[in-house]
């Protein structure tokens, strides 16, 4: 049994070594440097800020109540975007079933 | 350039289009960016077919290839989704291999990198936004909105939660499309200044070929390292249509 245990852990050092038992979780292949990362978050920020300024310019022309709603879905979006970076870095909440 | 005695930098005189195949190309608005796309196909083609015509136990090169960019994807679809995003598999291993195809060709000199426009970009990048979508529906039907309000959230923060998280859905088609264009972009801007400043220089004279050597060794560096990138970002598209198909399988 302690042989057997010992030899499942080497099984295992040796498969993570050549790369094929990689760590559950999500995104675990995107590039890591530090340049990639920023870009990424600086996208990830941009994009929901613009689609909250959208959102809330269409709504505005729409519905004539310039400037509220835009103001009200720049908050959103900028919220949105920190949100999204958030994402990028907290680690999945998989359930197991 | 150098012929001009002045060269300038016009580093997006490159990105123009215009059309191609003569009177073909005028009656239809077939650009160039259009025949790369029917290029990338067909060489995804050709790889494909030929590389899997003979099947042989021990792979050849072309077989090697084949194989090994279907298992790639294969893994990175079934890793993120699980088992039930097999039936996904196609529509990832297309948009990897379009993407990735089309960023190498537009390495070689002369070609056009298709992927370098918004357009196309994000054409693909809507492309995925509505078959995620349209696969939530269809497997959770209208309780995929509950994509949009987290268990367990007090109820009192729902007009503050649901708008905030459907504008951060809103915004992935957006962030996958300038992600892979604003790289495409800026690794061909770089290229081409690079390539001026050899010729400028150059220019000078003697001096001048001692000088451009510096310009020209980065840009043989920058060659490798947009080699890199365009695989990087291919498979960066192609993970996250995974996660994205991962949350619409699973709901979170």
């Amino acid at each position: 049994m302690n042989e057997r245990d010992g030899f499942e852990r080497r099984l295992q050092e040796a498969r993570a070594k050549r790369g094929l038992d990689q760590p559950a979780g999500s995104q675990k292949g995107l590039p890591a440097g530090s340049w990639g990362v920023g870009l990424r978050a600086g996208i990830e920020v941009a994009s929901a800020l613009a689609v909250g300024v959208g959102v809330g310019i269409g709504l505005d022309r729409w519905l004539g109540t310039w400037p509220w709603l835009f103001l009200l879905f720049f908050v959103a979006g900028s919220v949105a975007g920190v949100l999204n970076v958030y994402r990028m870095f907290s680690p999945p909440k998989r359930r197991i079933d | 350039m150098a012929a001009e005695g002045k060269a300038t930098i016009d580093a997006l005189h490159q990105f123009e289009l215009v059309p191609v195949l003569g009177d073909f190309g005028h009656a239809y608005m077939f650009s160039q960016s259009n025949l790369f796309m029917v290029i990338a196909v067909l060489v995804i083609t050709v790889l494909m077919v030929a590389g899997m015509a003979r099947s042989a136990i021990v792979p050849g090169r072309l077989q090697a290839l084949a194989e090994s960019s279907y298992e790639f994807v294969h893994d990175m679809v079934v890793g993120q989704v699980g088992d039930e995003g097999k039936r996904y598999f196609p529509f990832v291993f297309c948009l990897f291999m379009f993407v990735l195809v089309g960023n190498l060709l537009g390495l070689i000199p002369y070609a056009f990198t298709f992927t370098s426009h918004i357009a196309v970009t994000f054409g693909l990048a809507a492309l995925v936004f509505v078959v995620v979508t349209v696969v939530g529906l269809v497997i959770h039907g209208t309780h995929f909105f509950t994509y949009f309000f987290p268990e367990g959230a007090p109820k009192v923060l729902a007009p503050i939660i649901i708008p905030i998280e459907i504008i951060s859905y809103l915004s992935r088609p957006i962030s996958l499309s300038v992600r892979l264009f604003a790289n495409m972009v800026a690794g061909h801007v770089m290229l081409i200044v690079f390539a001026t400043f050899v010729v400028m220089i150059g220019s000078i004279g003697a001096v001048g070929y001692v000088g451009a050597v510096l310009p020209l060794v980065m840009n043989v560096a920058l060659v490798g390292f947009e080699l890199l990138v365009a695989f990087l970002q291919a498979y960066v598209f192609a993970i996250l249509t995974s996660i994205y198909l991962h949350d619409a399988v699973h709901l979170h």
